[in-house]
């Protein structure tokens, strides 16, 4: 399989030629993505918020409930289809770069959406409310799962951490290469530090080759 | 049967706009920045009904989702409609992070790292 083929079955290979067209004019323009997940309630939207330039924007995610395979409806009329939603913010960096933000939707039956919308991304902020850190679980065996790119991100509700930095690794059983920090959802440059945390560690992830001790 | 719950969903088979199509011929990433190319917006010997509020609004350049949010289309609707905008050129889609192999290139990474301090 290369790529998304429509209609199915059908030999309607991807055609190289097809765009993205850079437009010559416009070629400097280009954009990144990097997403927030957790469980229900942690603090994805305040986050996204707190350093999105635009009120953060709530998307209706439409799927089939069967499968991402299901790529024709009409071939099933009787399907049922659903909608998630998703919230999304952005970040201007410079006049070239603008940078989104996704809010991941938290309910479980939902996540075989996360590999679309992985696709491409810096990277996955999860952020993991103490008081109930069971939520976030799910979350990480995602991203572990897919091996993407993760920092853990402790969202101090009131300013307090309940538990250590290290309580949370520990509970989690994380990586010890994986940054866990603590955050305020609320607050625009401890959200700033955390996505600069992400963005450090995807890098020295990249400098340090597969495999390669240490 | 579910309640629908969601205020803003009309009460319409939504992917009756791509007739019944959830995927378009080249998939567009959801962060991904389109704007009209020019002379689109007059062409409506090239638009169907579904693409000109794109074109208006594509304009300026907007990414997939934006556009999903400002004319109530749900992604997945949106990403369709302007697959199928790109493929015949009336929109433009610029570069993303994942382009060629899914991992944004370290140099982009830099971009964003220092971008982001800049903040
Ligand atoms: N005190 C305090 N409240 C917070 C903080 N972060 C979020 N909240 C509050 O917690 C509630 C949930 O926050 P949201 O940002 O909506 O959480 P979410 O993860 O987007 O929630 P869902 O999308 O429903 O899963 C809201 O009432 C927020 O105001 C924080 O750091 N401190
Ligand atoms: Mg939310």
């Amino acid at each position: 399989m290369t790529g998304p083929v429509w209609p199915r079955p059908g030999p309607t290979p991807p055609d190289p030629a097809m765009p993205p067209v850079p437009d010559p004019s416009r070629a400097s323009r280009s954009s990144a993505k990097i997403v927030v997940a957790g469980g229900f309630g942690v603090g994805k939207t305040t986050f996204v918020g707190a350093v999105s330039e635009i009120t953060p924007l709530r998307t209706e995610a439409l799927m089939t409930e069967a499968s991402t395979d299901v790529d024709d409806l009409g071939s099933t009329p009787d399907k049922e289809t659903t909608t998630v939603a998703m919230d999304f913010g952005r970040v201007s960096l410079g006049d070239e770069l603008i940078l989104y933000l996704f809010g991941t939707p938290g309910q479980h039956r939902f996540w075989f959406m996360w590999d679309d919308l992985m696709r491409g991304a810096i990277g996955v902020v999860v952020l993991v409310d103490t008081r109930r850190l069971g939520d976030c679980f799910a979350a990480v065996d995602f991203v572990e799962d897919r091996g993407l790119n993760y920092i853990v991100a402790v969202n101090c509700f009131d300013g307090i951490a309940r538990h250590g930095v290290q309580d949370v690794r520990e509970a989690l059983s994380i990586d010890p290469d994986v940054p866990v920090v603590l955050t305020d959802a609320r607050q625009r440059e401890s959200v700033k530090q955390t996505l600069i945390e992400l963005v450090e560690h995807v890098l020295r992830q990249r400098r340090q080759p597969v495999g390669s001790p240490g | 049967m579910e309640e629908l719950s969601n205020d803003a969903t009309p009460i319409v088979r939504p992917y009756a706009r791509t007739r019944g199509r959830t995927r378009s011929d080249y998939d567009l990433p959801i962060e991904a920045l389109v704007t009209t190319a020019d002379g689109a917006v007059g062409d409506d010997a090239r638009m169907n009904p579904e693409h000109r509020p794109i074109a208006d609004l594509c304009r300026q350049v907007q990414s997939v989702a934006e556009v999903a949010v400002r004319l109530a289309l749900p992604l997945g609707v949106a990403r369709v409609l302007l697959g199928d905008m790109a493929r015949i050129g009336l929109v433009i889609v610029h570069a993303t992070a994942g382009d060629a192999t899914g991992q944004p290139p370290v140099a982009l990474l830099e971009k964003v790292l220092s971008g982001l301090r800049q903040l």
